[in-house]
Order: structure tokens, then C-alpha cells, then sequence
């Protein structure tokens, strides 16, 4: 039994990779500490149980890793995806800490493993957790109770009390127990994004947000992020910004996780419901553009779009979860996807028809391509030809949002004033937006978790004791 | 579509996994299902006999239950596994030995020892079962050495050529073209990885059990076991080798060496049994298969029965308990033999099949 009476040094809010370091790291230095997971035990971890590795600078090959890859690498692959739309100061801080975090995460029982097999090439940038994200969120769970860090699940916080940037006490709300106060000497929110609230999403995103799918936890509803923003919190990053990606439409709603995703887009085309092109789908290499699927998908009527690629492929890509929807001629395909069978097959006419010859591989930016027809697929254009027709439908797949609250190298919350909050922390997708203005890279959503919770926890347990 | 509901239910799943791969470092199954886009009978079976059962891929997954992927590896292998004996069986007409196999074992197990009993005090008279005999022979007073012999020579060669005929017909059905000696390296690699039961570890952190603290408990008892079944079958090796080669007949003194091994061993099929069962109960259900359950705990027993009944055998020999000790210790040892190729000891030389050709799969990989 949790004893709620007593004052604790670290209240953290939130129970995935960010929270958890950040326990460990506060427990490590001394701190008595809380955490407040919101989700049953099952859930516990937010969208970290979905993750399966993260991007760390490191200066040599090591034993899971390829190569080096330096910080200065790593900040210009950050600056790249972003469009410059990050925090220089705090970017670099966390890519040189993310060095650390390698060995760190090590010796709080995470274990990792060589590249997965189908996965995008990260074998020199991102480091692999073995087991996944639940069994790297099971160990850090398993280092911070042998550490003595108090844990409590179904655990929501419906309140803060907060004077002038100062947390005094968080309501608590349980299902056996009831209303609680909990106090505590600082506060760690590291409680996710808002991406599980659609209510929130449609201020943003209209109408659209209903065809959304949430690709992680269904917990993520941004209750600390609003009520932290409510209460002098500076925020940061665009609202309406996110990293989503194209998952199969017949997803659930909630928590599909990584095996809804496809990764097929650039061996076929994409097409509208109205079934016409709207972007070179052999722009780059697929890691270097997954991440923007989503949001074109999101700009189409209806969210919908259509993965379309014949039968000469389909082992070229990694086996999906639901099956390709599959037609003898272009027609049948069409009426299978509801779609108008004469447009359908003008496109891809016009489509074959503009492929120029060229030799085909996968892995480089070849010299297959269209011309005369827009917008044009720069690479890895071959026709479609050979039947079974297959296809994906595909929706936008919301992984996690980019609004959160500024912070400092400290990990310390700042306040619409600029002042620093005087016991505030905030880490994880919280405050990712410092770091993610836009756009995605693999594995980066962790780095600033570790990164970020370690500091927050730290920097926590010395405030404490001040 | 499948033959079976369960075996439905494993391509599901691997299907499901396929898209996944997060729990390609925990063990073989993961890889060897990389290698299919598409799974056979025979696949499914052959990965549902790689499955060491370790659980580290159910508490790992983020998808399993109360997920609505419900994804349960561990269990859905189990199921097909236990199967996958009955399909693969010899005799067909004893595949119906799996079902109710506890039943089956302890039948045969009871009738076996009632039969030597009988039997010793049938052939010879009363007095010479409850009598005290010393001396090289003394076994022997009650049945003749080459009685004795052929006996179990005719039931250990009968439980070989089953399983051997199971070997043969599960080899073709997992898709295995040519005979393993042709390749002695993978041979070889299997039986280092059943040797060291390199897969029951969940990638290094240990087995799961009763809850999400790995521990390597259960490795430890498999190795007492294995190794202690391994020193008691090493034993009677000797000891026949003794009696043809060197003509010295047991019983044999203590510190000789089919004493010592069978020694070692019987405490090694103490310690093992006794262990494996004590996880049994303990584990989690969610990762058990419980129609197994009858079936595992009597191979476990009829072990611990052995062992037991063979070091009561060497310490009392001397007594008048030696007549029904040695018919109980036979009458147990003859039944484990008739049985093994019907009951949970088959588990064994499927996983280390399924090993063999995993070992074979990875080499063709690399080439």
C-alpha cells in the first residue's frame, strides 16, 4: 500500500519511458518518489509500449550499432526534418545527453538488439530494444520498484494547485479510494500529447479528426497538458502539428500500434477516393518519408487514400497484418475500394503510360521515373500491369501530438512570464514540441524521453532538497 | 485454411507477429517465422515445436489480452504442440493415447507393476519374493538376467522405432526434403542449443512463470532432469556392458561406477521432477495449455517414480523389501519405456527436430 498521507519529494505524472527515467533517475539520487500512471496496469507506459527503438549519437560502431554517428550528424538530420522549426540550444543538449542515455538505459535493466529484420535501414542511427517497447518499459518498471519508487495504476489526476509557477498538490482520483491530495516537493509531468482526444484534435482539424485513427495508447487525452497550459504554463510547438503516418484503414480506432503501418507506398501509387495521384510517391527513400503519409492522407477527401500495386511486389515490402484487397482486372479492384472503375483505370493508364524505362532498385534513388504526368514518381516508377490488383485503403495514423510546454536544458517548465517554474519539470511527448517544431525521424520520440525524463529527474530530486 | 481451430488460430497470430517482429531477439520461433510469408500445417508446427515456452514474447507483447489482438503465443503453441504429437503418432490407431494421457500413463504405470509383482511371485515361489538375497545375482533370483534383457530390450527398441516413425513423418511435414545426416553441422548445432536449452531463457533475462520477474528456475530443473534421466539411462548402459562384456553381475557395490551414475542421476531426477512440478502449479494460466496439464504431470511423475523407486531400491536391497522394490522400480521403468513415444517425453525430440532443421534454415540463410 502507497502511503498517500506523506509529503514526496517527486510527484511524477505519467507512466511511460519519460516518467519512468525520470523515477529512476530522482529515486537514484536520493528522492522519495510517486508515479501516477492513469492506465490499468495492462496499458501502463502511454505509447512507449508501441515504440521499438530510439535514435542516440554515438562516435563508433558498438556492438548493436553500425557505425558512428556523430552529434553533428544527428543535429542535421534533426534540423532537416524539422525545417528548422526546433530549438537549437536545447536540440544539441539533448543529442550530446543521448550519448549517455546508450549506457544508461543499459544499466537500468533495458537490453538491446541488432537492427530488427524489415525495418528502415536505422541499423547505424537507432538502437533496437529487445523484446520491443513493452519489454524495455517492463524493465525499467521492474529497476524502478527494486528501487523503491512508489507506483500506483488507474491512478488519474484530475487537478493541480499551482501559485505563481509553484506546484503545491495534485487531486487524485481512483477507482477503489476515491478523491486523494497528493502532495509533493516538485512535480514531473511527463504525462503524453493529446492525440487520444479527438474532441481536442477537431478544434484543430475540423470534421477530419473523426477519420483519424489513434495508432498508440487511448489514455493520451492531454488532461496535464491542458490544465498545466490553463495555469501560466508557456506552451510550445504548432497545435495542429503531429507525426502521423498512413496505417490501413481497417485499423481499430485505438492502440493498432506498429502493425497497422505500410510501408508499400513506393512500390505502387497512391490514389484519392476520386482515385487520382496527389503526390510523388518515389519523392525518397521510405525513412526518410513515412512520416509525411499521414498528414497527405489527412488533406484528402474523406482521409481516405488507396495504396495500389500488382501482384509482381508484393514480397518486396514486409508481410501486413490485413491482407491486400485483391481484383482481377483494375475494374473489379475499383469495385471492391468503391471506386469509379473508369477513373481507376485512366489513372493507372496514364500512369503505365508515362513510366520511363530504367533500372529498378529499391535501396538507392534509381532512374525509374514518369514523365508528363503530375505530379510525377521521381523513383522506383515500374507499371502496374500484372494481375491480381492489390491494393491498401489507408487513413491518417495520429502517433502523438507536438503542443506541449516550453522547458529549459533543466528540463524545467517555463511560464508565460518567461520565468522557470519554481518546481516543475516536464519530459516525454509533453514537451516535445521544444524539440519537434515539425516533421519526424525514426526513434527520436524516445530519445527525447530518456534524454528529457533522466534530466527532469534529476534536476527534480536536487530541487527537492533545496 | 487449416486442418484444425487451433492451428487457425497460430497463423493468426503469426500473422499478426509477421507484421510485428519485435520478439525476433527472445528465441528461434521469431526468426523461423521471418523466413515464411505464408505458413502450411507443417510450418506452424514446426514453429509451435521450436516454442520452448519460455513467455517472454507474452509479456513483451503489446497485444496480448485484454489487447483485442489477443495475442497469446506461448499458449496457442502449447496447444498446437501438444497436437501435433497426436497427429504425428505411430501407431495412428494410438494417437488417441494423448487425449486423457494422464489416465493413460498411470493405467499403464499400475498394470506394469502389478504384472511384475505377479509375475515374480508367479515364476518363482512366495518365499523368494519377500526373501533376502546378497551377493552378484541377487536381482536375478527373482528374474532371470536375459529374461530381463530381452524384456526391456524389446520395449526400448519398440518406444525408439515410434518415435522414430513420429520423427519420420513430422520431418516430412515441416517441409524437410533431404535426411539429417547429410548435415552434420546442424546436427550438431541442435544439440548444443537442447543441450544448453538455449532458447528457454527469453532472450537472456530468463524464464516467465508465475508473474513478469524472469527467473531461470525452470532451466535449472529441465538440466536436472535431463541430465539426471541422461546418467540413470548411462547406468544401465554400463551395467549391461558389465554383465556381457566384464560378466560381473549386479547388484553392484556403491562406489562402482553404474551405482554412482545411477546414483547421481536418480538424485538429479529427484531434484528435477519435484522442481518442474513446483513451477507447474505456480505458473501463470494464462500461458498454460491445461488439457496438458494431465500429460505433463505424469511424465513428471513416472520420472520422479523412477528415480525414487531406483535409490530405494539401493538402499534397501539388502532387506526383505528388495523383492517388491525392484518389481515396483521395474514395472515403473518398463512402463516409462512402452509410453514415451505416447506421452509428454515426445517433447523433446520434436523440439530437438524442429532445432535441427531451424540450425539447417539458418545455414541456407547465410549461403
Amino acid at each position: 500500500m502507497v502511503d498517500l498521507t506523506r509529503r514526496f519529494d517527486v510527484l511524477v505524472i505519467g507512466g511511460g519511458n519519460a516518467a519512468l527515467c525520470a523515477a529512476i533517475s530522482a529515486r537514484r539520487a536520493g528522492a522519495s518518489v510517486l508515479v501516477l500512471e492513469g492506465a490499468p496496469k495492462f496499458y501502463r507506459g502511454g505509447n512507449t509500449r508501441h515504440t521499438r527503438n530510439m535514435r542516440c549519437a554515438h562516435d563508433a560502431a558498438t556492438e548493436i550499432l553500425t557505425g558512428p554517428y556523430t552529434e553533428e550528424e544527428f543535429w542535421q538530420d534533426l534540423l532537416l526534418v524539422t525545417g528548422g522549426q526546433t530549438d537549437e540550444e536545447l536540440a544539441r543538449f539533448m543529442i550530446h545527453e543521448s550519448k549517455d542515455i546508450l549506457n544508461w538505459i543499459v544499466e537500468q535493466g533495458v537490453r538491446w538488439q541488432p537492427s530488427l529484420g524489415g525495418t528502415l535501414s536505422l541499423g547505424r542511427t537507432n538502437s533496437f530494444f529487445l523484446g520491443g517497447g513493452r519489454a524495455m518499459l517492463n524493465a525499467l518498471y521492474r529497476t524502478a520498484e527494486e528501487l523503491g519508487v512508489d507506483i500506483l495504476y488507474d491512478a488519474e489526476v484530475i487537478d493541480l494547485k499551482i501559485e505563481d509557477g509553484m506546484f503545491l498538490s495534485a487531486q487524485l482520483k481512483q477507482p477503489v479510494g476515491g478523491r486523494t491530495e497528493v502532495r509533493a516537493s516538485t512535480l514531473v509531468a511527463a504525462a503524453g500529447g493529446f492525440e487520444a482526444n479527438i474532441e481536442w484534435l477537431k478544434q484543430y482539424w475540423g470534421e477530419a479528426a473523426d477519420n483519424f485513427l489513434i495508432r498508440g495508447t487511448p489514455y493520451n487525452r492531454g488532461a496535464i497538458l491542458k490544465m498545466l497550459l490553463a495555469k501560466g504554463v508557456q506552451e510550445i510547438g504548432d497545435p495542429t502539428q503531429c507525426h502521423a503516418v498512413a496505417i490501413d484503414a481497417r485499423a481499430p480506432k485505438f492502440d493498432g500500434g506498429i502493425i497497422t503501418r505500410h510501408d508499400s507506398v513506393v512500390f505502387g501509387i497512391v490514389v484519392n477516393k476520386h482515385a487520382e495521384r496527389f503526390y510523388d510517391e518515389g519523392e525518397d527513400i521510405w525513412p526518410k518519408r513515412y512520416a509525411i503519409w499521414g498528414r497527405l492522407v489527412a488533406a484528402q477527401p474523406d482521409q481516405i487514400a488507396y495504396i495500389i500495386f500488382d501482384s509482381t511486389v508484393v514480397t518486396s515490402f514486409m508481410p501486413t497484418l490485413f491482407p491486400p484487397i485483391a481484383g482481377a482486372t483494375i475494374a473489379e479492384l475499383a469495385g471492391k475500394l468503391e471506386l469509379d472503375a473508369a477513373a481507376l483505370e485512366q489513372t493507372i493508364t496514364g500512369f503505365n503510360a508515362a513510366v520511363q524505362p530504367g533500372t529498378f532498385d529499391h535501396t538507392i534513388l534509381d532512374d525509374c521515373r514518369t514523365e508528363g504526368i503530375t505530379p510525377a514518381k521521381t523513383h522506383w516508377a515500374r507499371r502496374i500491369e500484372t494481375p491480381p490488383y492489390l491494393a491498401y485503403p489507408v487513413r491518417p495514423g495520429i502517433t502523438f501530438t507536438y503542443l506541449g510546454t516550453r522547458v529549459n536544458r533543466q528540463s524545467r517548465m517555463l511560464m508565460k512570464d518567461g520565468k522557470s517554474s519554481a518546481n516543475m519539470f516536464a519530459a516525454g511527448e509533453i514537451m516535445a514540441g521544444n524539440v519537434l517544431g515539425k516533421g519526424y525521424a525514426a526513434g527520436i520520440g524516445m530519445t527525447i524521453g530518456s534524454v528529457f525524463g533522466r534530466v527532469a529527474g534529476r534536476e527534480a530530486a536536487k530541487n527537492a532538497r533545496n | 485454411m487449416h486442418g484444425t481451430r487451433i492451428l487457425q488460430e497460430a497463423d493468426r497470430l503469426m500473422t499478426v507477429c509477421n507484421s510485428c517482429r519485435y520478439c525476433e531477439g527472445l528465441c528461434a520461433v521469431f526468426p523461423a517465422m521471418e523466413m515464411r510469408r505464408a505458413f502450411s500445417d507443417g510450418d506452424l508446427n514446426y514453429l509451435a515445436n521450436l516454442c520452448h515456452a519460455c513467455g517472454a514474447c507474452y509479456t513483451d507483447c503489446q497485444f496480448s489480452p485484454p489487447h483485442e489482438f489477443n495475442v497469446n503465443v506461448p499458449k496457442t503453441l502449447a496447444v498446437a504442440r501438444a497436437e501435433s504429437y497426436a497427429a504425428y503418432a505411430w501407431p495412428r490407431a494410438f494417437a488417441g493415447a494423448f487425449a486423457r494421457n494422464g489416465l493413460f500413463i498411470s493405467l499403464i504405470a499400475a498394470l506394469s507393476v502389478a504384472a511384475f509383482i505377479f509375475g515374480f511371485a508367479a515364476i518363482n515361489d512366495p518365499g523368494v519374493l519377500y526373501g533376502i538375497h546378497t551377493g552378484p545375482g541377487a536381482f536375478y533370483k527373482l528374474m532371470p538376467h536375459n529374461a530381463m534383457a530381452l524384456l526391456f530390450g524389446a520395449a526400448l527398441l519398440y518406444a525408439i522405432l515410434a518415435l522414430m516413425m513420429g520423427v519420420r513423418a513430422f520431418w516430412r511435414a515441416i517441409g524437410e526434403p533431404i535426411g539429417m545426416k547429410t548435415d552434420p553441422k546442424s546436427l550438431l548445432q541442435a544439440m548444443r542449443d537442447a543441450g544448453e536449452l538455449r532458447y528457454l531463457d527469453g532472450g537472456g533475462v530468463g524464464c516467465f512463470n508465475e508473474d513478469d520477474h524472469p527467473t531461470d528456475r525452470r532451466k535449472l530443473y529441465h538440466h536436472f532432469t535431463f541430465y539426471g534421466f541422461a546418467l540413470c539411462f548411462a547406468a544401465t548402459c554400463v551395467g549391461t556392458l558389465y554383465h556381457y562384456l566384464l560378466a560381473r553381475e549386479a547388484p553392484y557395490a556403491w562406489w562402482d561406477l553404474p551405482v554412482v551414475l545411477g546414483t547421481l542421476g536418480g538424485i538429479g531426477l529427484v531434484v528435477g521432477p519435484i522442481g518442474l512440478l513446483s513451477e507447474k502449479w505456480k505458473r501463470d494460466p494464462v500461458l498454460v495449455d491445461e488439457q496438458q496439464m494431465g500429460m505433463d504431470t505424469a511424465f513428471i511423475l513416472m520420472l520422479f517414480l523412477t528415480s525414487i523407486s531406483g535409490l530405494a531400491l539401493l538402499l534397501w536391497r539388502e532387506s526383505a523389501a528388495m523383492g517388491p522394490l525392484l518389481a515396483l522400480h521395474l514395472g515403473v521403468v518398463f512402463a516409462l519405456f512402452i509410453t514415451m513415444p505416447y506421452g509428454k517425453f515426445v517433447h523433446g525430440i520434436y523440439r530437438f527436430v524442429a532445432l535441427v532443421r531451424y540450425a539447417r534454415e539458418r545455414q541456407m540463410m547465410a549461403e
